[in-house]
């Protein structure tokens, strides 16, 4: 089973920063990966993205053009990377400033209310756990606990006592799909 | 720490290797798309441990003349940098080789000519293989295409350097530099005691102690007859490296049609060029030259002798081609594709130009 993915939206919005968590993810379970980000001004506010691979087999290119998955977070990245769905792909987008929809009918698309639900947990940093949790819920290409297992390596000891929200957002962002 | 797997960016694996080599010194100065490599020295902190300077100089001139300084001590010592610093560094690289003094230099390529941009390039290719700095001179130049092999490298270049009292080089680019993947780092060797030095590098300037006679290490030489001396001595080392370190990969070539040659980030994207070429029942191998120089001529001229074409892909306007060409003789077609500026070509837009350029036509 071979995951391509690429991750969509404004920096800032913690994009990078899922994608690393996603591929450390993988890593938990022995697959292959990869994470390649958009590097520079991109960081400093305008879009970032990311690409991730988690594969069962070896990974060739990291540089892809079409994905399995299209995660996007805001609306110049939604019209970048519709196109980019696979036939059969799937395109997930947070619904928050989204005035133009996408319209392909050979992809499954999931809108979700990740804004809205970071309001409602009252922790606008849970925005990316959210997105994530959502995503893993559709395809479950790593477990939770792999997720939670890779946050505990990735952060530094001192935000450990933040693991338990972020779980939270993840349960969160899996109820968000319909 | 054997065995660990680990989730590491290019740039840092390099950092990191170079720490468990046992290297003595770093000086760099930082530059897009390479500054993980000082960042990941400054945070690991390696002059506690093993006691390896990092330095941060006040320009790419002076780092490159305080590697040309250590390597006559008979010192581990490197330098990073991308593409418009390695310009500035080319008088200190020409020194090192004249003098016969080893070295690891890294490049981690980015868009040029001038400033140009930050993402990847492999436009230095040139500079790197033929030349760069002025005179006669190789440096022995590695292609990375992966982050362990980013990682592997350094110890590589650094024993071939000592091994040959020579110049290494990483010639790395932007992707492969930011690029994330899994890596497993090699064990951490001590640094070489003095001692070790006197008896590995009796060359070196690092203090006689009325042991030996003086050592002298200069590039100037204004007697002409032993300055070409000098000059067939280089030479003879360059023809020895051609004969024992060429290196390279080669993919599902048995019983290819056609053959991409690439290295670094674009043999990657190639390899999924591939899949999806095989898949349509297009017959594609890959060959990657791991060292650029010396490049691996008798293997490619042995590999490609059955194939139709060649599709030689770079991320520039044409420079390994000439290798390419030269190697096979000319005697299919060689056909060249480049993307260049930091732009990087995808594995379907080259299938779509290997069916352009050499399947239908």
């Amino acid at each position: 089973m071979i995951n391509e993915i690429v991750i969509a939206g404004f920096g800032g919005q913690g994009v990078l920063s899922m994608g690393k968590i996603l591929a450390y993810s993988g890593l938990m379970e022995d697959k292959e990966v990869c994470w390649l980000p958009s590097y520079g001004p991109e960081q400093r506010g305008g879009t970032a993205n990311v690409t991730v691979i988690v594969s069962d087999e070896r990974i060739s290119s990291p540089v892809l053009n079409t994905y399995d998955v299209v995660v996007v977070l805001n609306q110049q990245s939604l019209d970048k990377f519709e196109s980019k769905v696979k036939p059969g792909g799937i395109l997930m987008y947070d619904t928050y400033g989204i005035h133009k929809k996408p319209t392909r009918t050979d992809i499954t698309v999931y809108p979700i209310e990740a804004t809205e639900a970071t309001i409602e947990m009252n922790n606008s940093k849970t925005f990316n756990m959210i997105v994530l949790g959502a995503l893993l819920h559709v395809r479950p290409m790593v477990t939770i606990e792999s997720v939670l297992k890779a946050l505990k390596k990735t952060l530094p000891e001192r935000h450990h006592h933040l693991i338990p929200l972020n779980e939270q957002a993840l349960n969160k962002g899996a109820s968000l799909i319909k | 720490m054997k065995d660990e797997v680990t989730l590491m960016k290019g740039n840092e694996a390099l950092a990191m290797a170079a720490i468990r080599y046992g290297a003595d010194a770093y000086f760099g100065y930082p530059i897009t798309p390479q500054s993980e490599v000082l960042e990941k020295l400054e945070e690991e902190m390696p002059w506690d441990t093993t006691g390896m300077v990092v330095l941060q100089a006040e320009s790419e001139v002076a780092a490159i003349n305080m590697v040309y300084g250590g390597a006559m001590t008979g010192k581990a010592v490197f330098t990073s940098t991308s593409s418009p610093g390695f310009s500035l560094m080319q008088e200190g690289v020409s020194y090192l080789a004249a003098s016969e003094v080893p070295a690891l230099l890294i490049n981690v390529q980015r868009g040029g000519p001038g400033l140009g941009t930050i993402h990847a390039s492999q436009a230095d290719y040139f500079q790197a293989c033929k030349g760069g700095g002025h005179g006669d001179y190789h440096m022995i130049v590695l292609a990375p295409s992966s982050v362990q092999e980013m990682a592997d490298m350094v110890a590589l270049g650094f024993d071939l350097a000592f091994k040959y009292r020579c110049v290494s080089m990483i010639l790395a680019d932007g992707t492969i530099g930011q690029l994330m993947e899994k890596v497993v780092l090699p064990e951490q060797r001590p640094r070489r005691t003095d001692e070790e030095i006197r008896q590995q590098c009796p060359w070196a300037v690092n203090g006689r102690k009325g042991m030996r006679p003086s050592n002298v290490i200069t590039s100037l030489e204004l007697d002409d007859d032993k300055m070409e001396e000098n000059n067939w001595r280089f030479q003879a080392t360059y023809r020895e490296i051609e004969k024992n370190e060429t290196r390279c990969e080669l993919v599902d070539v048995e019983d290819c049609d056609y053959m991409i040659t690439a290295f670094g980030t674009t043999a990657r994207i190639a390899m999924k060029t591939m899949e999806l070429a095989r898949k349509e029942g297009i017959k594609v191998g890959l060959f990657r030259p791991i060292t650029l120089w010396p490049f691996p001529e008798k293997e490619l001229r042995e590999a490609a002798k059955n194939v139709k074409g060649i599709l030689c892909v770079e991320l520039n306007a044409g420079q390994m081609i000439e290798d390419v060409k030269l190697a096979v003789e000319c005697k299919m077609p060689v056909e060249h594709y480049g993307r260049f500026g930091g732009n990087v070509p995808t594995p379907d837009e080259l299938l779509n130009v290997l069916k352009e350029k050499l399947i239908n036509k």
